[in-house]
């Protein structure tokens, strides 16, 4: 069996599929990150601020992915941004704690040496506290974008708004084992991929740290 | 807000009072799956996890199985059985189990793992065997990250739950599902709602859960 005997228009769909699932996942990864960023450093100079924020983020994560999709349809229509959106809130409950851990694992001494030397806020933060963060931050992000890249597969059910997840529905609908096959590998490795490539960023960003690994 | 409009069209219907199709029936459905796939997932997971996490093996195999689970769609795990097995029960059951058993194992294993070694010397010193060790020493100790685990898990199963009507079976799906095909948003909406507040209530139940098992002494340390 090869992809070249499934239906044509499947093999028509299958880069537009791609490219739904690549634009959505990752940005909803990167527009999380982008949101915990400054979430996270406030949590961790307000330490009281913390707990709360962890247990709204929980209950955020604990709304089901259907019902989260559901309700945003009623305002932002069946649109890949009704997808979009939870993708982004599930991702602060992966990314928020990430980013905490990560600036607070920065040692004192490190942070008050940056002060001696006349560091600003801003400098400190872009120039130490976020390389030294980086590796687990990192490591957030990778389980982040996998786990929103298999979420994204249950839009399939709304409508088109599944990437590969489409595939799953369709093959429901005709009955047809091979696309649902399809669907599985290409999400898997589709995972894969995007956790080696982040893994790779990794090492650009932290040169230092390459003999040194982070589990997620 | 036009939801809040939804919820009071879905909750009047009397199609959700009474019968077959009422809010309670689905109710103990969804439940009632949920239950038999936790119970399955814990009695996979956490022996496997005592075994490892006791013994301290197995840290590198079990990462990367957490991370298979991540990744592994439940839809498409649903609709393969589905098409492979037919519409029996089955089907739904396995792909919630295969998602609730990463977080136990992981959470487990991280537990019993993370279980300081001078307190588990100083019960291998008092004549402990290594059942009581693991029993009275090491799941105590290691029980807020076990129950972590179990409630990541039953959330999700919870949440996920819901795709059993995708392959004809109940639960509170039915209603989002049903909704969608007859483009009765109300319904969708209504559905939805009830399988967040389920959700939410299963977090609350493991709060309570957490401060009547876990003993004071290790819930002091660990805040």
């Amino acid at each position: 069996m090869s992809v070249f005997d499934l239906p044509s228009y499947v093999q028509n769909d299958y880069l537009g599929l791609m490219g739904q699932q690549i634009e959505v996942s990752l940005g909803a990864c990167a527009a999380g990150l982008a949101i915990s960023l400054p979430i996270g450093q406030a949590c961790a100079r307000w330490r009281h601020a913390y707990p709360p924020v962890l247990v709204f983020v929980t209950i955020l994560y604990s709304i089901p992915s259907i019902a989260m999709f559901v309700f945003l349809v009623a305002y932002t229509h069946l649109t890949e941004t009704t997808v979009f959106i939870p993708l982004v809130i599930y991702s602060l409950a992966i990314l928020v704690p990430g980013v905490v851990d990560g600036i607070r694992a920065v040692p004192p001494e490190v942070r008050i040496a940056a002060d001696a030397m006349g560091f600003g806020p801003a400098r400190r933060y872009l120039q130490v506290e976020l390389p030294i963060a980086t590796p687990t931050i990192m490591a957030a992000v990778r389980v982040a974008a996998v786990s929103s890249i298999s979420l994204m597969s249950v839009g399939g059910v709304l409508g088109n708004l599944g990437g590969f997840g489409n595939l799953f529905t369709q093959g429901l609908r005709h009955f047809e084992i091979r696309l649902v096959w399809l669907g599985l590998f290409s999400l898997l490795a589709l995972a894969l991929a995007v956790d080696l490539a982040l893994r790779a960023l990794q090492r650009l960003l932290t040169p230092w740290s390459a003999r040194r690994s982070v589990r997620a | 807000m036009i939801l809040f409009h939804y919820f009071r069209v879905f909750f009047g219907e009397a199609q959700v009072q009474h019968g077959y199709d009422s809010i309670w029936h689905r109710l103990g459905e969804h439940c009632w799956y949920s239950l038999i796939a936790l119970v399955c997932a814990a009695v996979i997971a956490l022996p496997l996890a005592f075994l490892t996490g006791h013994t301290g093996r197995g840290d590198a195999p079990i990462a990367g199985l957490a991370a298979v689970g991540r990744a592994m769609p439940s839809l498409g795990l649903l609709v393969l059985l589905a098409v492979k097995m037919g519409l029996n029960f089955q089907a739904v059951l396995i792909p919630l189990v295969a998602l609730a058993v990463p977080p136990i194992l992981l959470n487990t294993h991280e537990g019993i793992r993370g279980v300081d070694t001078a307190t588990v010397d100083a019960a291998r010193g008092m004549g402990m065997t290594p059942l009581q060790i693991l029993l009275r020493v090491e799941i105590p100790a290691a029980l807020p990250l076990i129950l972590n685990g179990l409630r990541s898990a039953s959330v999700q199963i919870v949440a996920t739950a819901t795709i059993a009507a995708v392959v004809s079976f109940g639960g509170f799906g039915r209603y989002v599902l049903d909704g969608l095909y007859e483009y009765d948003y109300a319904q969708v909406a209504g559905g939805a709602l009830l399988v967040a507040l389920l959700s939410i209530a299963v977090l609350g139940l493991f709060g309570v859960l957490s401060r009547t098992l876990v003993s004071p002494g290790v819930r002091r340390r660990v805040q």
